[in-house]
């Protein structure tokens, strides 16, 4: 049924819809109205399940880390430094081959302290063996929710899914969007089977030491089933077209891309904006187009190198910042070009880190610049007189 | 599109009147995009809240910067500030007005006054003028009708403090037609 909802709250909808038996997290803005939500159904017995109160994030991801171990349907979320509080149980959920879903609401990490969005928390977690999915708008939320649970309990996959939705710009706005009924959910997620699970009857021990001899296959058996994955999404994607009737986009979008000469690669919610601003650059016959990422990990290189292979110029906007290197998206569009006879211009822009405003213009700045020579990590939109200050220390 | 800017105080409402007109919009078929402004907004401190109305999906995700109308439900965020700077040329603005201040004069911008304080402290015993205002905007520009405004409060409340917004909103919108038409 269409609805008009806060982001957050059709997060949590959609979660109920996926009838987890654990929740368990701690507040942090802007994640908090999801899981707030999520408790009033509990309260209220809309929602049957185990609401798990608890310390600290670190404590939130161990709790569902437990309650997946036994074989129990489990969902947290969080952002920023709780996330990051997060990120050593995340690795262990991924080693574990347990299938976490949960939200990241998008922010900046501290210091200095910033409640806004941009994408670094969840990019700090890029190597954690969690499949990364980014929305951009309150409909995509939804669907990637749904998407992440059959995805994740896939028994040919068996990993955490974190779906990234940028703080404010999606939790806190309110948009119409399309809510599944629970018979159409039931019947697209059937319930959690693990086949291994902790279970007081046939005792198994889980996490135990791997030395030399047993580590890295761990890692190249995570590896194996990423790239797997780009087999079995697909799958996934036509079940979950035919349960709800729609056409879920999972790994890229591309927006006007067949006759582009000039291509800005997104993720997120801004790529909406830039959707505007290609309509714009279109009507007065500038050949322009944009590739946005869903699927950051596992990273669908062939789908990309496809999709940018014949341009003349491609700008990757980050909204975060590997820092002594360049922005994380940049660096590896820049990779699947190396060694190629032929390839695009590819400039590197950091926009909009600590929710920094990215307008119209600035997107209109970026597609002009693809014009002149390739820039590797252009900061856009900085404001010169700050900048005195933040560099004191230099 | 059409673009809304709600100027308050955090604990005004503006977050309330943001997502009630972007659902009445909603009900009326069309599409909304309600947000805040990003912002931490203890209560007190100046904020702002944003609605994009359209007939067509709304994808653009900045914040407004030119909006065609805006409402001003705190009259003394005005002092220092110029408020009416960036609204559209032929925009319309609707201010919260207390019985003594003076009416901002601003030229090409179309300004509306409501007391909508005084109205709103004989319905709910309190200042709280956010719907009262939300009433003159159905009433001054074409974008949403008082039912609908009335149906998204259905929507997001019930019992007292749906009645008493539902009047808000009716005072807020006859007051506007005895004293502008």
């Amino acid at each position: 049924m269409r609805e008009y909802l806060e982001g957050s709250i059709a997060v949590a909808r959609a979660v109920k819809l996926c009838r987890p038996g654990v929740i368990s997290a701690y507040p942090i803005t802007p994640q908090t109205h999801i899981v707030e939500e999520l408790a009033s159904l509990t309260a209220s017995s809309q929602l049957k399940t185990e609401f798990i109160n608890v310390e600290s994030e670190h404590s939130a991801a161990s709790v569902v880390l437990g309650s997946l171990a036994a074989g129990v349907r489990a969902y947290t979320a969080s952002s920023s430094q709780g996330l990051l509080l997060m990120g050593e149980v995340l690795y262990n959920i991924a080693g574990l081959r347990l299938p976490l879903v949960l939200t990241c609401a998008n922010r900046a990490v501290s210091a200095p302290l910033s409640i806004w969005n941009d994408h670094q928390d969840s990019e700090a977690l890029r190597d954690s063996g969690v499949i990364q999915l980014y929305a951009e708008n309150i409909q995509e939320v939804v669907d990637l929710h749904l998407f992440a649970y059959r995805l994740a309990e896939d028994p040919r996959i068996l990993l955490p899914v974190m779906v990234c939705m940028d703080g404010f710009v999606l939790t806190h706005a309110y948009e119409s969007v399309d809510l599944p009924e629970q018979d159409q959910v039931d019947e697209f997620l059937p319930p959690l089977e693990l086949i291994e699970k902790l279970d007081p009857f046939k005792p198994l021990s889980m996490g135990i030491v791997a030395d030399a001899r047993f580590y890295m296959e761990t890692r190249y058996a995570i590896q194996e089933t990423m790239k797997e994955c780009l087999v079995i999404m697909p799958e996934l994607k036509k079940d979950f077209n035919k349960a709800f009737n729609r056409d879920i986009k999972i790994f890229i979008e591309e927006y006007y891309m067949e006759d582009a000469e000039k291509v800005l690669v997104t993720r997120g919610s801004v790529a909406g904006t830039v959707k505007d601003v290609v309509d714009e650059m279109r009507a007065e016959g500038q050949k322009v187009g944009m590739l946005k990422i869903i699927s950051y990990r596992p990273f669908p290189a062939e789908a990309i190198y496809n999709a940018l292979k014949d341009l003349y110029a491609v700008g990757v906007l980050d909204r975060a910042i590997s820092l002594g290197s360049w922005g994380p998206m940049y660096t590896e569009i820049k990779a699947l070009f190396h060694g190629k006879d032929k390839f695009p211009k590819i400039s590197g822009f950091i926009g909009g880190l600590g929710q920094r405003d990215i307008t119209r213009d600035n997107i209109r700045d970026m597609y002009d610049k693809l014009d002149w020579g390739e820039v590797p990590c252009e900061f856009i939109n900085l404001n010169r007189e700050f900048l005195i200050g933040a560099r004191k220390y230099t | 599109m059409k673009e809304v800017t709600i100027h308050a105080r955090a604990g005004q409402g503006a977050i309330t009147v943001a997502s009630i007109l972007g659902m009445a919009v909603f009900l009326e078929g069309k599409y909304a995009l309600a947000f805040p402004h990003f912002g931490a907004a203890r209560m007190g401190a100046p904020m702002n809240s944003f609605v994009r109305i359209s007939d067509k999906e709304i994808r653009l995700r900045s914040q407004i910067y030119e909006p065609d109308y805006i409402m001003v439900v705190d009259y003394t965020l005005m002092r220092g500030f110029n408020i009416f700077e960036d609204i559209k040329p032929g925009g319309t603005a609707f201010i919260n007005q207390p019985g003594k201040m003076p009416t901002p004069q601003v030229q090409g911008i179309n300004v509306y006054t409501i007391p909508a304080d005084e109205i709103s402290y004989d319905i709910f015993g309190r200042t709280m003028g956010n719907t009262v205002l939300l009433g003159a905007f159905a009433a001054g520009v074409e974008e949403v009708s008082l039912e609908s405004l009335c149906k998204a409060i259905d929507e997001k409340f019930s019992g007292e403090i749906a009645t008493a917004n539902k009047k808000a909103l009716e005072e807020g919108f006859n007051y506007y037609i005895k004293k502008y038409s």
